[in-house]
């Protein structure tokens, strides 16, 4: 997949979750802040739709959530929860019944009331197979799914519209991601009426609570957002329009940048002029750095000989140069030593992890039987850097007589390569690699290290399947007391930690972002690198020249 | 004359028809999984399958072919995997883009090219001909990406004479075309040379200049018409050549064309909208190629249709 959302800033969404109702989150906006003014992003790749059934891009993922909103959502520029059209919420105390209380008088673009059963036809919806949702998964633990999922149901059983203004959700286990679930795109409220009237073009013409309104959609050139006057939220957004201009090369939207003629560019600063930008005083003094919620790794097959010895997974994890890569692609990452990034919750800041130490990485190959090395094959996506670092790890491993041949492929090949069980001994991830849906631990391991992702098609490219793990996982999401959410953290450190003795992965590094913007964009540095709008959170942020 | 355009119209049907089945075929023996692509990392396998089968993925190749077919016929080419957007509304918005950035790209590489040849014809042997030959080398050489990002540079960046990428008005228009009509002028000027040394050459060149007709009305009058006629007629040729160039224009100009939609869906395994480019694109060289052969006598009248 192309999109995956990061997160940063350490955040327990446990706590919040103490079974009783949250205060409403309304006060972030910075009343001194004038409303005005019109900025322009610009996006290399079209804009595939704006339904938050099936958006799953970089580029739509948060134009989507300027347009719609969830039950929850995220405080602007961190990862701390907040109900959105929730007014409030419980959650009884067995953790698996959670009950919202709607906001009263939120109105859809086209000028309705938005009401629980708008919410129960949303989720509906998006668990239908005919929505073809990429997202349909994440509401696996509501009851229900099963049967919707497998055509055998119309409606998810365990959703409930208790009044028009209350909405019930019966899950089949405790789930402490629950609340992240219901702040993702995918769950986001969208009217019947117009979803009927469009069909399968609803993601062109979409309509939905959010702070803007689509106003002009020109297929292939340019999409131009409105502000929505009648936003439930007072005071948001602050920006009158946003013009996003797609189809422009990074190069030339920052050249454009440089001539004043755009604010943002939606792709970021492009690798091959990342030292130009920030040697040049004034326009790094115009780029925000933030986390991000990726690792980047190296997978080894464990199905196959020589990675199903993990002296050999070992050795390899020991032979990598890391600090080397991340000084190749100009310091925009940092090491990384497990698969979780520091600014995850249940990342075990004492992990030491392996150390980069040939002459021990060629004795554990030696102790694996090994002594002269092997030939192996490895794979990479082959868009720059991603082949000059394959080139790096290739030399890492010749360094202790791992011969390996680099299999340069698009995305789309790698990825299906992943998925077959005999396709790749080792792959590395990067321009595919793990970004967190939503900043919790157990995020980073279903679909990438454990057993359901092991299976032909899946993303676990490792192959790595340990029932006990599977199972110690299952135990950690259901502490869903938030008393208890230090404990559940470090269940998941162990977790981790018991993963990197089995080492499956490398861990190679941690992106970082990079976000450069114009002199007049205005607000907190946080709202630039937000972990879950990106590039930018567009309601939140202002123009100088209108102040 | 009927029966050779009922011939070559039933050549080209076939010809488009050949194509469908290759791409197809090739699209279908990808080892890459369109369905995964639709269904997000966090899909089941049960949903998987799913998709698959309501797309109609899991029938065996001949029928998938077959059903493609049948609806291309009633002139439908199937919906995008990843936009859900019907793929004919997808060409369809991107079309006049890319006929617009042909027509600038032809005009400037007859412009450049057609003079250069003029040139250096006349100049033959000294060292103005060597220097545009060399420049017409370069020119068919140079890697578009490259040309296209020194002209953005300098006349967009630098100058300030255009805008840097875009679409809208003429002034995003130059840039683009100049790029792509550099490599079409190279193989022009070369071509425009030869031709004309040619025409030079024959024997009412000779009685023209016997008769004391000045330099200019020789030149103008009677050599360049003689010329530049079979030059002109590679235009329809030409097409395939710029198929294959707007990939690559439109991803550097950010010109909204189909050459761009290509580039999108072939990274992202979008097969009804590869098919789609490729054939509207098929159809373009097909059509270019029977235009120029059916204008061809007409401005040679010593090629006969048969």
């Amino acid at each position: 997949m192309r999109r995956f959302l990061a997160s940063t800033v350490a955040a327990s969404a446990l706590a919040l979750m103490l079974g009783m109702a949250s205060a409403r989150a309304d006060d972030a906006v910075d009343p001194n802040v004038k409303q005005g003014g019109a900025i322009t992003i610009t996006y290399k790749d079209d804009v595939a739709t704006l339904d938050p059934a099936i958006g799953y891009d970089w580029q739509n993922w948060s134009m989507i959530k300027s347009l719609f909103d969830g039950l929850m959502d995220y405080e602007p520029g961190t990862t701390k929860l907040k109900p959105d059209l929730a007014e409030s919420y419980e959650i009884s105390p067995d953790g698996k019944t959670f009950t919202f209380k709607l906001r009263h008088g939120v109105k859809f673009h086209n000028g309705r009331e938005m009401t629980a059963d708008d919410v129960k036809y949303s989720l509906d919806r998006v668990t239908n197979p005919k929505t073809q949702s990429p997202g349909a998964g994440f509401f696996g633990s509501i009851k229900g799914y099963d049967d919707v999922a497998a055509g055998k149901a119309d409606s998810l059983s365990g959703v409930t519209v208790v009044d028009p203004y209350t909405i019930k959700f019966e899950l089949v286990r405790p789930d402490a991601t629950f609340l992240h679930v219901m702040a993702i795109n995918f769950s986001h409220v969208v009217p019947k009426e117009e979803v009927e009237k469009y069909g399968a073009d609803f993601g062109k013409h979409p309509v939905g609570t959010g702070a803007f309104k689509l106003a002009e959609w020109t297929l292939g050139q340019r999409i131009v957002f409105e502000r929505n006057p009648d936003y439930w939220h007072k005071g948001l957004p602050h920006l009158d329009k946003i013009t996003f201009e797609i189809g422009q090369e990074p190069i030339v939207a920052l050249l454009r940048l440089q001539k004043g003629e755009i604010d943002v560019p939606g792709d970021g600063i492009p690798p091959a002029k990342f030292q130009e930008v920030m040697s040049d005083p004034e326009q790094k003094a115009r780029v925000v750095v933030g986390g991000q919620l990726h690792t980047g790794y190296i997978t080894m097959n464990t199905t196959m000989a020589p990675f199903d010895n993990v002296k050999v997974r070992q050795a390899v994890n020991m032979a990598i140069n890391k600090d080397r890569i991340v000084q190749m692609i100009n310091n925009r990452a940092v090491p990384a030593n497990q698969p979780l990034p520091p600014s995850m919750p249940g990342y075990d800041k004492a992990f030491k992890g392996y150390a980069y130490d040939v002459a021990k990485a060629k004795a554990l190959l030696a102790e694996a039987g090994h002594p002269d090395g092997f030939e192996t094959q490895l794979f990479a996506m082959n868009t720059d850097p991603n082949p000059r670092i394959a080139q790096a790890i290739q030399q890492d491993l010749a360094a202790i007589g791992i011969k390996a041949s680099i299999q340069s492929l698009a995305q789309a090949n790698v990825i299906a390569a992943g998925g077959d069980k005999a396709g790749a001994p080792m792959i590395w991830s990067g321009g595919m690699a793990w970004i967190a849906d939503f900043p919790d631990p157990s995020n980073f391991y279903g679909p990438i290290l454990g057993c359901a992702g092991a299976v032909p098609g899946g993303w676990n490219w490792s192959w790595y399947c340990n029932k006990d793990l599977d199972a110690k996982a299952a135990e950690a999401d259901s502490v869903v007391d938030p008393a208890k959410s230090a404990d559940r953290e470090k269940m998941w450190s162990a977790i981790y930690d018991k993963i990197m003795e089995d080492a499956p992965w490398a861990p190679v590094f941690n992106e970082q972002r990079f976000t450069l913007k114009s002199a007049r964009m205005g607000g907190a540095d946080n709202l630039y690198v937000d972990p879950v709008h990106i590039p930018i959170n567009y309601d939140n942020v202002y123009v100088k020249d209108v102040q | 004359m009927i029966a050779y355009l009922g011939r070559r119209l039933i050549q080209s049907l076939l010809i488009l028809l050949g194509v469908s089945l290759i791409t197809f075929a090739l699209l279908y023996l990808l080892p890459a999984d369109p369905v995964r692509q639709i269904a997000g990392r966090s899909a089941t396998p049960e949903t998987v399958e799913n998709i698959r089968r309501q797309l109609g993925l899991d029938q065996p190749f001949v029928v998938q072919y077959w059903h493609y077919l049948t609806r291309l016929i009633g002139g439908d080419l199937g919906r995008s995997y990843i936009q859900r957007s019907e793929v004919t509304e997808l060409i369809v918005s991107r079309l006049p883009a890319s006929l617009l950035l042909m027509v600038g790209a032809i005009l400037c590489e007859l412009a450049i090219g057609l003079t250069m040849g003029l040139v250096a014809a006349v100049k033959r042997g000294t060292a103005t001909d060597q220097t545009l030959m060399v420049a017409s080398f370069v020119g068919v050489s140079a890697p578009q990406f490259v040309v296209g990002l020194l002209l953005l540079y300098v006349f967009a960046v630098r100058l300030g004479w255009f805008p840097i990428g875009g679409y809208g008005s003429w002034r995003h228009l130059v840039l683009p075309s100049l790029t792509m009509g550099i490599l079409g002028a190279g193989w022009y000027a070369r071509m425009m040379r030869s031709s004309m040394i040619d025409v030079l050459r024959q024997d009412y060149m000779r009685t023209a200049r016997a008769k004391g007709l000045a330099r200019g009305a020789i030149l103008f009058r009677h050599a360049l018409p003689n010329a530049i006629l079979p030059v002109v007629a590679m235009i329809g040729i030409d097409i395939g050549v710029f198929m294959g160039g707007i990939v690559v224009v439109e991803s550097v100009f950010g010109w909204p064309g189909i050459g761009q939609l290509a580039w999108q869906a072939i990274q992202r395994v979008d097969i009804p909208i590869i098919m789609g480019v490729t054939l509207v694109s098929a159809f373009a060289i097909v059509l270019g190629n029977l235009l120029a052969d059916i204008i061809a006598p007409f401005i040679d009248p010593r090629i006969k249709l048969r």
